[in-house]
């Protein structure tokens, strides 16, 4: 066995076990951070596929902003795990009947029989001065710049989305304008009243 | 590819939407509440300015652009014309419900826009990718709008399963591509259609992708046994939004299927069009018969939806052009007819009440007989009634499916419509023969109620002239 | 010295690497031990003070330059308390995760033209790849500790990581265009020709933005309100003594170094002579790239300390404001002006 093909195993193991533990965890945060090792091998695993770019963009953005924030939400979350599993043994019998079903028409599917190296040749390594970020790059640029333009639009509309289902301003909020507070003259709050000093009777 | 103008031109009219959407985003930042009627101006003005363009570009050869990822062919002229227009009327219909809910905001327009550009997108899409960021992105608008009225808790419910439903759907609808995408070789619908056509594929692999494209059809439209989130998203969602959410979506969600399954997997009709008729049949008989329970009017437009799509599925069945024109003929109509009679709930809304229940039409002849004179257009036409142009959908639709020798289907589609008769009779009797419980004036602004009419004549007019329309469908698919 | 090279081939590929993990992470623990002591010296320089002063070397004074030993050894023999409810195992995995990235990014650091441990393509992304992970350290301190004020203190770095993460990806996205590579090498190459070629200045709005954000993104000073003593008392790692807190205040060092030498790196030209281009070029040939490098990161860590000193604490809402509101726009702005300088080979940095 190849070194390559150890590691493939070696990520592949480890990525099936933290989906496994992500699923059958009690604790949320326990799930959470499976499934950020479940990311890690995702991107070790694109990493052999020599999708270097792919495999950094996936820890960059899922695991250290996308997962982050997750974790956050839910940590601040107190998510009773009970009553989410109530259901489960109920349930269990027939989405096992589902899931066996599903699996076996994969494996028949997409079985090496199918998708195996004689219908899909291995792609030949490319050399080691090969970029994919500039590849990656150029094809979104060219070829899928109509799909990378939308994929713009839809973010924006995430943003539109997210704020306008948030955003509250608050009329009865009170706070300070500090620019207005320092701008204040003395003559503005003070008035000076000249007087006569009484006199003690 | 250099690009210019020149070579641009068929794709201006999305150029031009989403500049115009950006462009009354940043707009609305500026405006007030009492000056935000220049967002609605702006809105209308966009939205006519791409019906325009788009008739512009139009033509009847086939363009492609980007590397085959635009496609602008007569189907998608009809399609974003016949979208774009519904989406006028719902923009206006919408406006006095908003105003009347306190939720007249930017936003709205905004979102509404966006997801017109996703149905576009969609309806000129050449490959998996643009199908599928055209249908997220009007996903993610409808998730957004079917929330908008964010105090609302029924809403924010329906926005949940909406958007939970629906993002299973694209998952499936993803996988199915994935498969597609596997067994072919090619994200290019037109480049896919003549991989399979050569018989290169693994058939077994393309089924099996082509189950799951199919599911995510039937659960974007809404079809049997995928209609769980229709009744209670419409229902919940605001009255503008389900005005919106059950018209011009049906248009996005035939071109959905008119490229995915006639453009890219044509081929395999065969195939799919046994799974669209179990489709079909269950859409119509679960529709047809639950509609009938109904005593909320926006559930009972649901399952009216949920047995319209059935129809529509039938003109796909056929599987050739003069089936695909009378499927485009069906949706066109019905989006039309479905906008006015939501229109008309819209209308009957009032500040603080939503006009929901059928008890809400009684007497409408009573309180607005011109209001109810459309109204028993729009009802007349989706039950099918002649010479409204529901009828004639109908009769292309079962003409279509007749010449391709399925005579059942067609007698088993006529006997559910008939029982769908019923509950839009009803609500006909209500109108004109119950006493009005609610006898508060209804108050329309000019521009509502010049909607409404020319919507009512609409329908009665195309049925009376079917062949303008007709014949831009058939066209569209050389038939 | 033939024999040592020599020597040096015959070693297994996988000692050989290990060794030169070693040279680089030796020296590094040396300069975060001391760069501690030269905090405190600094601060209390500015303060008026002497700061430390006593804890000699083999019974020297020496300006109390073995504070940082002993200091180490004292927090070795601490004990290590997990507080009662505290999860033990992510407890103990927090201050590794922290340290992990801040050490593992120094991996692809270029420290002259042919010395760097691996000379991979995408560097840059590497870097920023690890260095968002730091966060997940502090965010399980806070939590596996079972107290509150680690929540608060883990769920206001957590926020405020992040924001700044992307104030900072932006502006690294600045000097990708301009230097078309993602490869720390030729980005540091991309910059010669003199003082005025080196990227602080086509890029200054970014040069700055990068730095305050890698402030931040330390929680240093004055955006260290994930630690705040005086609101929340020492934040994510409040439970913390002995080694791993050693563990967290190392990680904290190590990763103000990799900023200040990634910002010299990225902006003032790394290893290049400050000179290059001026008559004087030729007068300071003599002096090895790797100096001028270490005297640039020197700068950096020195403006670290003069903003702790200097500066008061940030109120967490204005952290959230600049970064979302200030940064996040200009470096979008800048990154335009930048694409625009580049495609039009705008003198005299890009032609």
């Amino acid at each position: 066995m190849s070194f390559e093909k150890f590691l493939f195993y070696l990520f592949a193991v480890l990525l099936l076990g933290a989906a496994v533990m992500v699923i059958t965890r009690r604790n949320p945060v326990h799930s959470v951070l499976f499934l950020v090792l479940a990311f890690f091998n995702a991107a070790g695993l694109w990493m052999l596929a020599e999708a270097e770019f792919l495999a950094i963009a996936l820890v960059l953005v899922y695991v250290g902003a996308v997962m982050v924030l997750f974790l956050f939400v839910v940590m601040m979350l107190d998510i009773n795990v009970a009553e989410l599993r109530a259901g489960f043994v109920r349930s269990a019998p027939v989405a096992l009947v589902v899931a066996v079903i599903m699996a076996a028409e994969l494996v028949v599917v997409l079985g090496p029989a199918r998708f195996g190296l004689d219908s899909y040749a291995a792609p030949d390594r490319h050399p080691a001065d090969y970029n994919n970020t500039a590849e990656l790059g150029l094809a979104l640029f060219t070829q899928h710049i109509y799909a990378f333009e939308i994929a713009a639009v839809i973010l924006l509309v995430g943003i539109v989305a997210a704020i306008s289902l948030t955003l509250r301003r608050r009329p009865e909020t009170k706070y300070l304008d500090p620019a207005s507070q320092v701008g204040v003259k003395a003559k503005d709050r003070l008035k000076i009243v000249k007087m006569d000093p009484e006199e003690n009777a | 590819m250099q690009y210019d103008l020149i070579s641009l031109q068929p794709v201006m009219p999305e150029i031009f939407m989403l500049g115009a959407a950006c462009l009354v985003l940043v707009v609305d930042l500026f405006l007030t509440q009492r000056t935000r009627m220049w967002t609605y101006g702006l809105t209308l003005a966009t939205l006519l300015g791409a019906i325009a363009l788009t008739a512009w570009a139009a033509g009847p050869e086939r363009q492609v652009l980007f590397d085959g990822s635009y496609v602008r062919d007569p189907v998608s002229d009809v399609l974003k014309i016949a979208l774009l227009t519904i989406t006028v009327f719902v923009m206006v219909y919408a406006r006095d419900y908003l105003l009347q809910r306190g939720i007249y905001r930017g936003e709205f327009y905004t979102l509404a826009l966006f997801a017109s550009l996703g149905m576009m997108i969609m309806a000129s899409a050449g490959n998996f990718l643009t199908v599928y960021l055209g249908l997220e992105l009007l996903a993610l608008s409808m998730y957004a709008l079917v929330a908008f009225d964010r105090d609302s808790v029924k809403g924010s419910e329906a926005a949940m399963k909406y958007f939970v439903l629906g993002a299973l759907a694209s998952g499936l609808l993803l996988y199915g591509m994935s498969m597609l995408y596997g067994a072919t070789g090619t994200l290019n619908l037109a480049a896919m259609s003549e991989v399979i056509a050569a018989g290169k594929a693994e058939e077994t692999v393309l089924v099996f992708g082509l189950v799951f494209v199919v599911i995510g059809i039937a659960f974007k439209f809404g079809a049997v046994p995928f209609h769980m989130w229709v009744p209670d998203v419409y229902d919940g969602a605001p009255t503008a939004v389900t005005l919106f959410l059950g018209s011009a979506p049906k248009i996005a969600a035939f071109a959905l299927a008119i490229r995915l399954l006639a453009d890219g997997a044509g081929g395999l009709s065969a195939h799919w069009s046994d799974m669209l008729i179990i489709l079909a049949v269950a859409s119509l008989a679960i529709g047809n018969i639950v509609a009938i329970a109904q005593t909320n009017v926006k559930r009972m437009l649901a399952y009216s939806t949920i047995s319209h799509v059935g129809f529509i599925f039938l003109g796909f069945v056929a599987a050739d052009g003069r089936g695909y024109g009378a499927a485009l003929f069906y949706t066109v109509v019905y989006a039309l007819t479905a906008a006015g009679g939501f229109g008309l709930l819209t209308i009957l809304s009032r500040k603080g009440v939503d006009a929901e229940t059928l008890d809400d039409l009684k007497g409408l002849n009573d309180r607005s007989p011109w209001l109810a004179g459309m109204m028993l257009l729009i009802l007349f036409s989706m039950a099918g009634v002649p010479p409204t142009v529901g009828f004639f959908a109908k009769l292309f639709v079962l003409d279509a499916v007749v010449q391709v020798d399925m005579v059942w289907l067609a007698i088993v589609a006529v006997f559910f419509s008939i029982i769908g008769a019923y509950y839009y009779l009803r609500a006909i009797k209500m109108m004109y023969f119950d006493k009005p419980i609610d006898d508060h004036p209804i108050v329309a602004s000019v521009d509502s109620r010049v909607a409404m009419s020319v919507n009512g004549l609409a329908v009665l007019l195309l049925g009376i002239f079917p062949t303008a329309l007709l014949q831009a469908c058939r066209t569209a698919f050389g038939g | 010295m033939d024999g040592l090279i020599s020597f040096w081939e015959a070693l297994p590929e996988l000692v050989r690497i290990m060794l030169k993990i070693v040279a680089i992470m030796l020296p590094l623990m040396i300069t975060v031990a001391y760069y501690t002591y030269l905090e405190r010296k600094v601060i209390g320089h500015m303060q008026v003070r002497m700061g430390p002063n006593r804890v000699g070397l083999f019974g020297f004074r020496l300006l109390g330059l073995g504070q940082p030993i002993a200091d180490a050894v004292k927090l070795m023999f601490k004990e290590i308390v997990i507080p009662s409810g505290a999860n033990k195992l992510l407890f103990l995995i927090a201050p590794m995760i922290t340290i992990a990235p801040a050490l593992a990014a120094w991996a692809v650091f270029p420290f002259d033209a042919e010395l760097v441990l691996a000379d991979i393509n995408a560097g840059l992304l590497y870097i920023l790849a690890l260095t968002s992970l730091g966060v997940y350290g502090v965010i399980i301190a806070g939590w596996a500790s079972n107290s509150k004020y680690a929540l608060l203190g883990a769920m206001r770095s957590a926020a405020q990581i992040v924001a700044y993460e992307i104030a900072m990806g932006f502006a690294l996205v600045g000097v990708l265009v301009a230097a078309g590579s993602l490869n720390l090498r030729e980005i540091v190459m991309a910059q010669e020709g003199s003082l005025l070629h080196w990227y602080w200045l086509p890029l200054l709005p970014l040069f700055l933005i990068y730095f305050i954000s890698g402030v931040a993104e330390t929680n240093r000073a004055p955006f260290d309100v994930a630690e705040g003593e005086s609101e929340i008392v020492a934040g994510f790692h409040v439970e913390y003594s002995g080694m791993t807190f050693a563990v967290f205040f190392l990680a904290e060092y190590a990763n103000m170094i990799l900023i200040s030498a990634l910002s010299a790196l990225m902006f003032l030209g790394g290893w290049l002579s400050p000179f290059q281009g001026t008559p004087l070029e030729s007068w300071f040939a003599w002096v090895p790239g790797i100096l001028w490098l270490l005297l640039k990161t020197f700068i950096f860590m020195f403006l670290f300390l003069w903003f702790r000193a200097t500066f008061p604490r940030y109120r967490y809402d204005q952290i959230m404001r600049l970064g979302w509101k200030v940064f996040i726009p200009i470096t979008i702005v800048w990154i335009v002006v930048v694409g625009l300088m580049k495609v039009n080979q705008a003198p005299w940095w890009f032609n």
